[in-house]
């Protein structure tokens, strides 16, 4: 195992190397809430940040608005895709988690070019979590804290932070740090106890089961009356989807210039619960009721999406974003579970 | 992270296919015949492809010929929505861009050899079925008795009359047709496609049932079929949906746990038994 020490000014001058060199995304205050954004200086960065506004996951490896393709009316398509290099600086072990899963939804079956040649060029630098959001739940879906999947792994243990390198790009970055030590047991085991306090402090909404439970509790919830009960107030707004670092779908549309020659085919992303999504020419519409709609996306956290990539952490990874973002208060995914959890049990 | 030859393919780009042959059916329905620029397309029935019209977009379209057709491919495409009133312009030597095809629950082509094969199509769902009827036609021997149930709406939304035409002349081809409002010219059966289902009884037996329509059609098929104790692995739906990438990704063809453009478009009537959202 790798794991260097490194001050926290002397990190601040790694920080300002990197991006004298490449591209580098990290979080930095919006307001009085926080974003992933490229940094011009290290000091932008804030590595005490609760939660982002959106999942950088989602906003640097699926963005908003891709163009897939240009094209020529009548004519021939080309692929277009970003080869730019890039860090991502301070993701939590949650939407890191939410990433590797999106790793393995865009790779299997058909392979995701646009996605993977993004993926591809990206250094995953990940953070533990120094200030708990509001709504956090990270703990009870089993992604407090993350062992593997990240090419460097920070840890703030007061004065300094300990990197540890998870690849042999993460060997490579460390190798460039000016003013690193090997850890010592004692700095060791103080990252141990910020792993510790993390079980307990990411933990605002508590899972009644055990995550691993969920979609063997979904098997039997289908009919349960919760999901009517809490869609009656649900405005289809997709707030919750638009939030999620695990919400992939997306909706592909052509745009075509002013001069009706060339243009270009986009993706953007879209949400289940919206209106429409399921709509086809004709007017036929799959899962026209709200009810349908609110099931269908924790179905989907807690047991259609981790079945297909036989994930045992569910695909709510307990960011608690779209707690925050829902207006009627209907969308913590815990207490829907709990509620199913008490009324249905184990068996 | 992956191997560097597997992410230059990119999924979302068509390839180019020249129109051969373009013509107007009835008020709705466009024939095409295409052919792909410098290749073959290889498809079993029930495949898809997604049709690109760049500036308009890409619409997802059942393959209507038998892969027993060699160098050229068939759609039927009704006008129903922007890409389809697009597709509905073309004329005979323009090009348009195919990704394809897609889909893995297809019909059952080798399950079936031996058997008897009732189809029973609704409307345009003649279209996707027309590729595993033709292909069972052009193998005729390796199949027992076949049915074939059609309902349309009136008669003036038939189409493909003189394939239909030559289905009923034939004397290994048992073809019902009915259509949901009659008039003064139809001298044919009236009533929706599950009134000709006595009509088969005997042709239910140990066969093989595939059906395609709209989708209020599927229940009252279903329906109609209960009390001649078909095995719910004999019988086969094709379930149409926004299939919007037709890789496994968007997430709009989604039916619970199942996507449409990879696990079907065709499924077994067991499988549905898991996919409540199914019809």
């Amino acid at each position: 195992m790798n794991v260097k020490k490194i001050s926290k000014s002397a990190f601040t001058s790694f920080v300002d190397e990197l991006i004298s060199k490449q591209k580098v995304i990290g979080a930095q205050a919006k307001g009085d809430r926080f974003e992933f954004e490229q940094l011009e200086s290290a000091n932008q960065l804030r590595l005490d940040y609760d939660v982002t506004l959106r999942p950088p996951n989602r906003k640097y490896f699926l963005p908003p608005v891709e163009t897939l393709l240009t094209y020529e009316v009548g004519g021939s398509y080309q692929s277009v895709s970003d080869s730019t290099e890039f860090i991502l600086l301070g993701i939590h072990p949650y939407d890191l988690e939410a990433l590797n899963q999106m790793d393995l939804i865009f790779e299997q079956d058909n392979c995701d070019s646009h996605y993977m040649k993004r993926r591809n060029n990206a250094t995953i630098i990940a953070c533990d979590v120094v200030t708990p959001s509001r709504d956090v739940f990270a703990a009870s879906m089993g992604t407090a804290t993350v062992k593997s999947g990240f090419d460097v792994l920070l840890t703030d243990i007061g004065d300094s932070y300990l990197m540890e390198s998870g690849s042999p790009k993460g060997d490579k970055l460390l190798a460039k740090a000016k003013g690193t030590a090997d850890a010592t047991a004692e700095d060791l085991e103080k990252r141990q106890k910020v792993w510790n306090e993390n079980q307990n402090r990411l933990n605002k909404h508590k899972l009644n089961c055990d995550y691993s439970y969920l979609h063997k509790l979904l098997e039997r919830a289908y009919s349960h009356p919760v999901w009517e009960e809490k869609a009656k107030t649900c405005f289809s707004c997709g707030s919750c989807n638009q939030v999620c670092p695990t919400c992939y779908c997306f909706n592909v549309q052509d745009d075509v210039n002013w001069d009706f020659v060339k243009g270009k085919r986009q993706r953007a992303w879209d949400g289940c619960l919206l209106d429409g999504f399921t709509k086809v020419a004709g007017e036929h519409e799959f899962r026209k009721k709200r009810a349908d709609r609110f099931r269908h996306r924790l179905y989907r956290k807690g047991k259609y999406v981790p079945e297909k990539i036989s994930s045992k952490i569910p695909a709510c990874v307990g960011c608690g974003r779209c707690v925050h973002a829902c207006l009627p208060d209907i969308a913590n995914p815990v207490n829907v579970y709990n509620r199913l959890f008490d009324d249905l049990g184990l068996r | 992270m992956v191997k560097q030859s597997t992410i230059e393919k990119d999924i979302y780009l068509p390839r180019l296919a020249a129109v051969k042959q373009a013509d107007l059916l009835n008020e709705t329905e466009l024939y095409l015949q295409l052919a792909m620029d410098g290749e073959q397309l290889d498809y079993v029935p029930g495949q898809f492809v997604e049709v690109s019209l760049a500036g308009v977009g890409e619409a997802p379209i059942t393959i209507s010929s038998s892969p027993t057709q060699k160098g050229y491919f068939e759609l039927v495409v009704r006008k129903v929505g922007n890409v389809t009133n697009a597709i509905h312009k073309l004329k005979t030597g323009n090009k348009i861009g195919i990704r394809g095809p897609f889909g893995k629950g297809v019909y059952p082509v080798e399950e079936s050899k031996g058997r008897g094969i009732v189809f029973i199509c609704g409307g345009i769902g003649l279209v996707p079925q027309r590729s595993f009827i033709n292909y069972v036609l052009d193998n005729r021997d390796d199949y027992g008795d076949v049915t074939i149930l059609l309902g349309t709406k009136c008669q003036s939304q038939r189409f493909l009359t003189d394939e239909l035409q030559s289905w009923s002349k034939r004397s290994d081809v048992q073809f019902l047709e009915t259509v949901d409002q009659g008039d003064d010219c139809w001298k044919g059966n009236v009533g929706v496609v599950t009134t000709l289902i006595p009509k088969i009884e005997s042709k239910l037996k140990s066969a093989v049932v595939t059906i395609c329509g709209p989708p209020i059609m599927y229940k009252f098929v279903l329906m109609a079929l209960q009390e001649y104790n078909l095995q719910h692995e004999d019988i086969y739906l094709n379930l149409e949906r926004k299939m919007k990438c037709g890789v496994g990704k968007c997430g709009h063809c989604q039916i619970n746990h199942v996507y449409a453009c990879m696990d079907g478009p065709v499924f077994r009537y067991s499988d549905l038994a898991a996919m409540p959202e199914a019809i």
